[in-house]
Parts: structure tokens; C-alpha cells; sequence
């Protein structure tokens, strides 16, 4: 393998992973203050969808970038209002929210289907991206790719020293307890499941605008069911979110590249590859059951209401 | 009652709160003065809680007027009333396993205060050296005990500007050194003029404590005192009302054949915080009650899940009327007339979301209520409400959730289920722990009942009270260990306070033999 090649491997993971880092963190923060919400698969795709008209219509890509954000939103606070506010269950209304989404993409896609657009475009860093390889790898990139990694330090802050931080896993742990200490339970839970509305409707912008810039009906390929098992696999924790993603792109890069080559392995077992490769690595390192038991949100999936 | 405005810092008045089905408060009076530490006595159900909790703004009344330092408010909620300098430490605490100390203290302060950590863990550290309760600011709070737990959540209230502080049932998970020394400190902060709301139904320690009191009753106040002046007995007769016979002395009774022998029982824990238990041999006899004492976490617990069969071990180590059922499952163990009383209420004597009728069954599907298969549901109804009506246990109905009745409700209900299943064997963990002293007169009863039926009965207990006035041989057990096990009348306490210790070597071997050295 020359250094073209290895660059343009680790070039893609970037691409690749940064969608399921943005799922994967707005479903954390919405997983420690104690909802699961199952949803992310519907939120991706209309947040893709929407985006992607946003962008025909008004050629505007910023604009569209924040249409998709609503529209994850509005996704979310569908989703907030029932399970938060009327506290029906979790599981159910999440699973109403994928098949929900699925369809009003596919409604609101209709017309789009085939279009091609030019996406956004690719922001070198000056000087930086002038240096070989690294250059390449790491500062050629669209702005997204960046915002993803401000957005994970920005998550990994507030979970690590601050008082939102503190807040949120006291929600998640026991919500009656942070209720009694005067926190609001409602308010947390509703803002955490609007962020991760925010985070997965940009990843949906991402597909649409970036990654492949089209729209087509299920677009979103299950990558809102795999950042929902990384979270798991990663133990609530931001940071083996952003490595079990790059892992994740780069297995994927990596199978699609060995076809090409005379690597002799049937392309179904290659095609597990990514899957594999991420599960072994994050279960060794959540091998430690307590450290995991004490990173897991404890009332998870239980909707909470205040006495009245 | 006369009490000047500026002294009076909490004065309810007509408070009224209604559940379904339920008065919980009904007209409710109570007067808090400045620097004065309060009792609130009554019995489980009597509407402590509830009226603890509108106090706190958990729960809002709905009716009543709440004046607090001479200025009538609505409260608005928990972050209010702390506002105010209402703090409160909840029977079940409130904190956060998985956070630090300091971090659990961080979250109930302003947010101004809490900013600076390193300030915070400092000030941690002062206020608990200066009220006498050592903590480690940085330590997750599931790595400490309950007591310390507690203490976290009493500091957590000192560290605002505290003027009331209400403790629910704050004893009943410490040991009694760790009340000892809740107790120093609380006295530190009544003498600092901070008034205390102290719930409980321990009367010696509401005389000890407190210089005021009310007494509820089924929503209601029965009674206001200062318990320095009248008996323990007063105070109970407020509590309980007119007709139920506070005390009585049961006959001790000599016990027939060897029911329950255990033979070098031993058993080497797999969690590394457990007990090891050496070499233990007991001989419990049909028709007797035989009790054991001993502090928490000395192999009790060990104990009863070997003879409950949550934990096997080799068969002849324990032998139940003539079989070896050491290596036996729980529902073996239970068809050969075995019963058992788990100390958690919650989660081992009862499932919390399952309603009392599939509760009841849990533990006799052994017995009549099933056919080819099928369970008979009209018959495990009529059990549980058969249950319900004679052990008086209070509840919606036979279908209420086990975890919507209040502790004592649900350990008669409990107690209830094993011993109609007329066990030969029934072991018993603090059969009246947390419970209150209706209740615990009626469990205590239908045990000296069930002996007189001619069962064997283990009580494993803390309560020396309790195991003295119902025992008929009582022994101790210390760091996996088991004292000699003498007849109650022959032990007094403060031979059963040295077997509690571990000091039970030359006293067994010939007791009157070290008397006559003495004499």
C-alpha cells in the first residue's frame, strides 16, 4: 500500500465517522439525564431530507444546515412532549419515532429523489492543510467535520467539569432525588432530548449536503440504530464515542478498499468487519463492570413525573 | 399555646391533604420554635411524611396556611423551601451513588456556590470536623456506608444558611454508636439555635432529644407535649390511642424435639465484603423462639441466606427435622415446612410492582393453589385478603402494588404470608424493623402464636428489647461466630453485650465457676 492510499483511508474515516459521533453524543446526553430515545433513525432522516431541500431551494447551505437542526428538533420535541410531558414509554414512542420519520422523509422526498447537488464544500485550514499527509488527513476537510469535533470537546466539557454536567447525570440517576434537591426533572430531560434532536438532524444534514449530496429514501442506512449501540458499547462515555466511530470508518473504509485488492475473503464476512472490529475494541475496554456500572444511567427508559 | 412572634418559626395551621381513598392530614396544627428540637410521633401511615414533605414543598396541601417566621407563604417547591433554610434528610436518601460527595453537595447549593470546588471541598471538610461527622469530600458516595451516607445529606443541609431541619426516621439505619453521634451533633445545632423536626417512633430517643413534640393519628393530631415531662408511655398511649395493650410479658416456653440443627455450619463468601462463617452449631427446637443478636454485618445476613437456601452449601450442615437440606433450593426447602422473613422488604420478601395477590403467591405456590397446572387465582385472593383482614394490613385492596404501603403494612403482610402457610421452621430478619408499635405488638404476637402452635422460630435481630420479651433462648453472633445459646431468663445484658463483642470464650465453659472466683 503506498501513502496515497493510507491517506486517503484515514481522509475517509473522518467522513465516515463524523455522522455517528453526532448521534451518538446528542443520544448520550439524552440517555444520562435518563430518556432512551429510540428514534434517531426517523430524526436522521427528515433532518437529511429537509436539509436537502432546503439546500435546492434556497442554494443556501447555512440556511439548510440550520433547517435540518429544526428539523431534528421538531422530531425531538415530538418525542419530549410525549414521553417527557405525558410520560408514555420510552421504548414505544422511540420505535413511533423511527417509523414516523421514515415515512414523512420518504412523503417530503418525493420530488427530490435523483437531484444532484454540489454540497458543501471542503475548508482547508491555511498552513495546516499544506502539510503532507497530515495535511490531507486531518485539515482538508468540510466545516462540519470540524464543528463535530468543537461539539464533542463542547459535550465532553460539560459532562466533565461542569454544573449542567452534574445536573443531567443527577437526573439520569434518580430523578425523585434530583426533584427533591429543587432540580427541575422535566425541563433537564425535555432540553437533553431537544440537543440530541439538534445533533442527529445535523448528522442528517451531514448525509445529505456532504457525505453522498442527494436524497434518497432511507438514506440513512441504520446509522441511527449503530450510534445507538455505540453509546452502549462506549459506556456513556464521549470519548470512546469519537474513537469507536473513526473505528467504526475505517473498518468500513478499510473492507471496501481489501475488495479491490486480491485479498481473498468472501465480501460478506469483510462486510462485518466494521461491526466486529468496533464491538471487540469497546467491550475490552468497558471490561471493568463497576467503572461501566457507574457510567450507565441508572433510571434509564423510566419516565419520571413530580408528585403532585 | 403561647409563643411569642419572634421565636416562632414554623407555625401550620388547618393543613389538609387528601390521597385517594386516603385522609392522609386532616386540620393539622404544629408550632416549631426557634432553637427547639421537635418530635413528630407517630405511628407508620399517621401522615408524618406527608406532612413532612409540604413542609419541604414536595407536595403541596390542599388546604391549610403555612407561616413561617411570622410571614404566611406559599411554598413553591424543594428549591424554595430551601431558600427559606428548610432542609431536609429523607428517610431514603436523595443522593447520587455514582457522583462524588463534594458533587452531590455541589448540585443542592446556589450555583454561585458551587463554582469553586476546591472551596467547596474545603468548607466540606469544616463544617463536618466542626459538627463532629468526619467526610472525605472526594469519595463516591456508593463506596460509604449508610451512616455515612446520612451525614453527607446532613452536611449537605448545614451548608446553606439552615434555620429548620428535618430529620425523617433518621435512626432507623445506624447502628448505635452512629445515633450516638447523629445525636451530639444535633444537640451542637439546636444549641446554635437551628430548630429540628425529628421524626420517628422511638420514644427513648425522642425523650432523650427532644423538647417538644406532636403526636399524630391517623391524619390527625392527638396529642402536643414536651417529652421531658411525661412518660414513654404517655407518648405511646398518644400514639397507639386507648385500646391496644402496649406491653405484655409472653410465658417463655421450654420447646419439644430438635426441629432446626445446624452441624459445623461454615461458609466462605464470594463478595469480598462479606462474612465468614466458622464452624457454626445450633439446635432449635419445635414450640420455642429462639433469638439472635448481634450488630449488623456480623454474619447474619450469611446466616439466613444459607438457611433460606439463597446460598447451598454441603447437605448435612444443616438439618431440617431429620433431612439434610443444606444443598436444598428455597422451594425444596419451603415444601418441607420451611418459612422465611428476608429483611428487605423491598425486592426479597416482596416484589414492589407486583400487586399483594401475586405477592401471596410467590411464596406458597407450593401449597393449594394450583391445579393441573393452573392456578387457582379465586383461592390466592381469598389467601390474601384472608391475610390482609387478620393481620390487619393497611391498603387499598388485595391488588394494591407492594410498594404502595407503607414499611410496617407491608412486613405484617409479609410476616402474615409466611407464618398462615403453618411453617415448622420460620426464620425471621428484624422482624420489626422500621416498623411501628401497633404493628410491631401484632408481628410479635402472632410469632409467640405460631411457637405456641409448636413451630421453631429464629428471630435474627438488633432490637435486645424485642429479642428479650419474645425469645425463649437467645444467642449472639459476632464476626461469623456464634455464642453459646442459653435460656433468656440466664443471660443478662450485659453477657449478651460481651457476646455481642466476640466475648464469649471462659463465660460458657463454666459460668459458675467464674462467679464463685468473684466471690
Amino acid at each position: 500500500m503506498d501513502i496515497d492510499l493510507i491517506t486517503n483511508i484515514l481522509f475517509a474515516t473522518f467522513k465516515t465517522g463524523t455522522p455517528l459521533i453526532l448521534i451518538a453524543l446528542g443520544e448520550m446526553v439524552c440517555e444520562k439525564s435518563g430518556v432512551l430515545n429510540l428514534g434517531q433513525e426517523g430524526m436522521l432522516l427528515v433532518g437529511a431530507v429537509v436539509g436537502f431541500i432546503a439546500a435546492s431551494v434556497t442554494g443556501n447551505y447555512f440556511l439548510a444546515t440550520f433547517c435540518a437542526i429544526f428539523a431534528g428538533m421538531g422530531m425531538a420535541f415530538l418525542f419530549g412532549y410525549l414521553s417527557i410531558t405525558l410520560a408514555s414509554n420510552q421504548v414505544a414512542t422511540g420505535l413511533a419515532l423511527t417509523i414516523f420519520g421514515g415515512g414523512l422523509s420518504a412523503f417530503l422526498g418525493t420530488n427530490y429523489i435523483g437531484i444532484g447537488l454540489e454540497g458543501i464544500q471542503v475548508w482547508s485550514v491555511p498552513l495546516l492543510s499544506d502539510i503532507p499527509v497530515i495535511g490531507k488527513v486531518l485539515f482538508q476537510h468540510d466545516p462540519l467535520v470540524y464543528l463535530t469535533l468543537t461539539l464533542f470537546a463542547l459535550v465532553f466539557w460539560v459532562f466533565r467539569s461542569t454544573r449542567l454536567g452534574l445536573k443531567i447525570r443527577a437526573v439520569g440517576e434518580n430523578p425523585e432525588a434530583a426533584n427533591a434537591i429543587g432540580i427541575n426533572v422535566q425541563q433537564i430531560r425535555f432540553m437533553a432530548v431537544l440537543f440530541g434532536g439538534a445533533m442527529t438532524g445535523l448528522a442528517g444534514a451531514y448525509l445529505s449536503l456532504v457525505y453522498t449530496p442527494m436524497w434518497s429514501d432511507g438514506m440513512s442506512a441504520g446509522r441511527g440504530w449503530i450510534a445507538l449501540s455505540l453509546v452502549v458499547f462506549a459506556s456513556w462515555k464521549a470519548e470512546r464515542i469519537l474513537l469507536g466511530a473513526y473505528l467504526f470508518g475505517f473498518a468500513s473504509i478499510l473492507h471496501l478498499v481489501l475488495q479491490g485488492t486480491r485479498f481473498e475473503v468472501p465480501p460478506n464476512i469483510m462486510a462485518m468487519l466494521p461491526y466486529v472490529a468496533t464491538i471487540i475494541v469497546l467491550v475490552w475496554l468497558s471490561s471493568d463492570a463497576i467503572k461501566t456500572k457507574m457510567s450507565a444511567p441508572k433510571s434509564i427508559g423510566q419516565p419520571y413525573r413530580p408528585l403532585a | 399555646m403561647p409563643a411569642q412572634e419572634s421565636t416562632m418559626r414554623l407555625h401550620l395551621s388547618g393543613i389538609r391533604k387528601e390521597y385517594p381513598g386516603c385522609l392522609a392530614n386532616d386540620d393539622i396544627e404544629l408550632l416549631v420554635n426557634a432553637g427547639e428540637t421537635h418530635a413528630l410521633l407517630g405511628e407508620n401511615g399517621a401522615g408524618k411524611s406527608t406532612l413532612m414533605k409540604i413542609i419541604y414543598g414536595v407536595i403541596k396541601p390542599d388546604a391549610g396556611k403555612i407561616v413561617w417566621q411570622g410571614e404566611a407563604i406559599q411554598m413553591n417547591g424543594p428549591a424554595h423551601a430551601r431558600q427559606l433554610g428548610i432542609g431536609m434528610v429523607f428517610q431514603h436518601f436523595s443522593l447520587f451513588e455514582t457522583l462524588t460527595v463534594a458533587e452531590n453537595i455541589a448540585l443542592s447549593l446556589p450555583a454561585e456556590e458551587s463554582r469553586d470546588m476546591e472551596a467547596l471541598s474545603k468548607r466540606i471538610r469544616e463544617i463536618s470536623t466542626h459538627y463532629g461527622m468526619a467526610l472525605d469530600p472526594d469519595r463516591h458516595v456508593h463506596t460509604l456506608s449508610v451512616g455515612a451516607q446520612q451525614r453527607v445529606e446532613i452536611v449537605r443541609c448545614l451548608l446553606q444558611d439552615i434555620k429548620l431541619l428535618i430529620l425523617d426516621e433518621p435512626t432507623s439505619v445506624l447502628t448505635p454508636q452512629e445515633v450516638r453521634e447523629l445525636f451530639r451533633t444535633l444537640k451542637t445545632l439546636a444549641a446554635e439555635g437551628c430548630s429540628i423536626l425529628f421524626i420517628s417512633h422511638k420514644l427513648d430517643e425522642v425523650t432523650e432529644l427532644c423538647n417538644a413534640a406532636t403526636v399524630l393519628r391517623n391524619g390527625r393530631v392527638t396529642g402536643r407535649c414536651n417529652p421531658q415531662d411525661v412518660s414513654s408511655e404517655d407518648l405511646a398511649r398518644m400514639m397507639v390511642g386507648e385500646d391496644t395493650p402496649l406491653n405484655q410479658n409472653y410465658q417463655k416456653a421450654e420447646g419439644g424435639e430438635t426441629a432446626l440443627s445446624l452441624n459445623n455450619l461454615s461458609f466462605a463468601p464470594e463478595d469480598p465484603f462479606g462474612v465468614t462463617l466458622n464452624n457454626l452449631n445450633l439446635k432449635v427446637k419445635a414450640g420455642e423462639i429462639l433469638g439472635i443478636a448481634g450488630v449488623a454485618g456480623n454474619g447474619q445476613d450469611e446466616l439466613c441466606a444459607l438457611l433460606s437456601g439463597e446460598e447451598i452449601t454441603r447437605a448435612d450442615s444443616i438439618e431440617l427435622l431429620g433431612q439434610n437440606i443444606g444443598a436444598m433450593s428455597p422451594d425444596q426447602r419451603r415444601r418441607l415446612g420451611f418459612a422465611f422473613v428476608p429483611e428487605e422488604r423491598l425486592g426479597r420478601g416482596a416484589v414492589p410492582n407486583m400487586s399483594l395477590v401475586e405477592n401471596t403467591l410467590l411464596s406458597s405456590s407450593h401449597r393449594d393453589l394450583k391445579a393441573n397446572g393452573w392456578i387457582n387465582y379465586r383461592k390466592v385472593r381469598e389467601f390474601a385478603r384472608d391475610i390482609i383482614e387478620k393481620y390487619n394490613v393497611k391498603c387499598a385492596n388485595e391488588y394494591a402494588q407492594a410498594k404502595s404501603l407503607s414499611g410496617g403494612n407491608l412486613q405484617k403482610f409479609i410476616i402474615g404470608r409466611e407464618i398462615e402457610q403453618q411453617p415448622k421452621l420460620l426464620v425471621c430478619s428484624h422482624p420489626t424493623w422500621g416498623v411501628d408499635i401497633g404493628a410491631a405488638i401484632l408481628i410479635r404476637h402472632a410469632l409467640i402464636q405460631l411457637r405456641d402452635e409448636g413451630a421453631a422460630i429464629i428471630v435474627v435481630s438488633e432490637d435486645i428489647d424485642e429479642l428479650y420479651q419474645i425469645s425463649d433462648r437467645i444467642g449472639a453472633i459476632c464476626d461469623g461466630q456464634l455464642s453459646p445459646v442459653k435460656p433468656t431468663q440466664e443471660v443478662g445484658i450485659e453477657t449478651l453485650g460481651q457476646w455481642m463483642a466476640g466475648q464469649f470464650g471462659h463465660d460458657s465453659a463454666n459460668p459458675s465457676a467464674v462467679e464463685s472466683a468473684h466471690a
